[in-house]
């Protein structure tokens, strides 16, 4: 099968520009500490006042990200959002269900020591320690589309290598027919595990699952970077998911537990809420979600209020070519 | 004492209100348009606006309980212009949604409206508010005589409906939405003799 990703040629001009933006990152913490208190005095006190009573006080010193060596990718035809948003704007309600929160609350996040296991129904189950996740398998570049189930979306470059990789070496064996997933568990070190409110109500450990060959598929990505350099934690430090033809939530963050099993897992949004959020939650422009339109959405590029994109939403994220024959007979309306 | 007399206390409390309600609307645009500040400065002023009105409705409808509680009458005087901000800012709240969510895509407006039942009653919450803040006039108020009594009674079916409205738009974060409920039903709770009548409004005063 010919995999199409989408990649740049040259990333000289991005690089230039992403050195701008790092550097003012700094103020753009301090200044994210101040729109909390600006929006504090215009509120009514009660809900807000503990977090950001805690951030205007101590000054947040960012998570420290490496450089990683990888391959580039070939050519992109996609703006990609700037790394400061993307850094900033996240749903990771391990440190809190606001969307800015999680950059706030994740500086401290500690990846180092780290264990990821794989395990169930392989012949082979394997522990990848925190040197492993960057040397075990070649590192690549993917820009992707991500497609939020909020109907929002980015365009991002990131560094890991195919799941499937990881997955072939531990050999699956012929019970295996999906795979689950599972986000750390500290409550300690997430905040948002331990305080319902910063948390947003949903069960921890949060947990995902695929099908075996989706989660075989070539563009299915565990990711360990991202910009050209390892992950930062409010992005699901040190390795995440990704599956850019599916609706965010599926791209689990901060994984400790891959596993093989034979039934369908239950993911936590459709748990949650099953007629809101489905197992399978393929990008469907055509399938609305109860409380909005999936038909187009927000592409968050650069620039303030007036510089943004809504755009068709296309099936599959714009990934059919390379994923729809795994759909074949399915209702998609039914299996949403 | 300085602000001895009530006409003194009116203007004080105005120049607080004006400046209360119009310097965030305005630090709020300046930063959403001018630099980075916010990733997506789409959903933060659609949030903000609308917050800050129902916080705005809460407060209008605080006015006269207080003033009954604390003998304060003269705060009466203000209840106005904090409804009218209120409604500025559920207007903002609304024109941000067309304008930069939307993006004046008509056609997905309308449907949004009527297959969402947060939008819907959200909508029906601002239609009734628009109907209060244009026959706040002076000479619409005269005009209407009793009838606008009535009319402006309907900002309690408003208030629930900006509750319901909140709680329905959320995904999963209830304990904000909550405590508006609970704020809510405490407002109405304190003037249960006036809704419990307004119930059974066939009955003569």
């Amino acid at each position: 099968m010919l995999i199409k990703i989408p990649q740049v040629n040259s990333l000289n001009e991005n690089d230039v520009t992403d050195e701008v933006i790092y550097q003012q990152r700094r103020t753009f913490f301090k200044k994210l500490g101040f729109v909390g208190a600006a929006g504090l005095l215009a509120q009514s006190q009660k809900s807000q006042a503990g977090i950001f009573d805690f951030f205007n006080k101590e000054v947040v010193k960012p998570f420290q990200v490496k450089p990683l060596n990888y391959k580039k990718a070939h050519h992109n035809t996609e703006v990609l959002t700037p790394e400061a948003k993307v850094t900033s704007h996240n749903n990771f309600y391990e440190f809190g269900a606001k969307k800015h929160q999680p950059a706030q609350l994740a500086q401290n996040f500690k990846v180092e020591p780290w264990a990821l296991t794989i395990s169930g129904e392989v012949k082979k189950p394997i522990t990848l320690d925190y040197d492993d996740l960057f040397s075990c398998f070649d590192i690549e570049e993917r820009i992707y589309r991500l497609r939020c189930v909020e109907a929002w979306s980015m365009v991002i470059p990131w560094l890991g290598f195919p799941l499937a990789s990881l997955l072939k070496k531990a050999q699956p064996t012929a019970k295996a027919k999906y795979v689950v997933f599972e986000t750390l568990y500290d409550p300690k070190q997430m905040p948002g595990q331990s305080n319902r409110r910063l948390g947003g109500g949903i069960t921890y450990p949060y947990v995902e699952g695929l099908r075996l060959d989706e989660a075989m598929n070539p563009l299915t990505l565990l990711s360990v970077g991202l910009y050209g350099k390892t992950l930062p934690p409010q992005n699901g430090a040190p390795i995440r998911l990704v599956v850019p033809w599916k609706y965010g939530f599926k791209s689990i963050k901060s994984l400790v537990s891959i596993k093989l099993v034979e039934k369908q897992p239950a993911n936590t949004w459709h748990v949650l809420m099953p007629k809101e959020y489905g197992f399978y939650a393929n990008v469907n422009p055509k399938v609305d979600h109860p409380r909005w339109s999936q038909a187009s959405e927000r592409r968050i590029t650069s620039g303030g209020l007036f510089t943004q994109n809504r755009i068709k939403t296309l099936p599959f994220n714009g990934y059919a070519e390379q994923v729809a024959h795994l759909y074949k007979n399915m209702d998609l309306r039914a299996y949403f | 004492m300085l602000w001895r007399n009530n006409q003194q206390k009116i203007l004080l409390l105005k120049v607080v209100i004006h400046t209360a309600a119009l310097l965030p609307i305005i630090n709020l645009y300046y930063q959403a348009i001018s630099v980075q500040l916010f990733a997506d400065p789409v959903k933060t002023v659609i949030h903000f606006t609308g917050i800050g009105a129902f916080n705005l409705l809460l407060i209008t409808l605080l006015v006269s309980p207080l003033a009954k509680y604390f003998k304060l009458g003269y705060l009466l005087r203000v209840r106005r212009l904090l409804g009218l901000y209120s409604f500025f800012y559920a207007l903002l709240h609304l024109f941000n949604f067309i304008a930069f969510d939307l993006q004046f895509d008509f056609t997905l407006m309308f449907n949004e409206i009527i297959k969402r039942p947060y939008i819907t009653v959200g909508m029906v919450a601002f239609s009734l508010l628009t109907l209060l803040a244009i026959t706040s006039l002076n000479f619409l108020k005269r005009k209407l005589g009793r009838t606008w009594q009535k009319l402006h009674n309907s900002i309690y079916l408003i208030v629930i409906l900006v509750a319901i409205h909140f709680y329905w738009s959320v995904k999963s974060e209830l304990i904000e939405p909550s405590v508006y409920i609970g704020l809510t039903l405490l407002l109405l709770i304190v003037r249960r003799y006036k809704v419990m009548s307004l119930l059974s409004s066939k009955k003569p005063n």
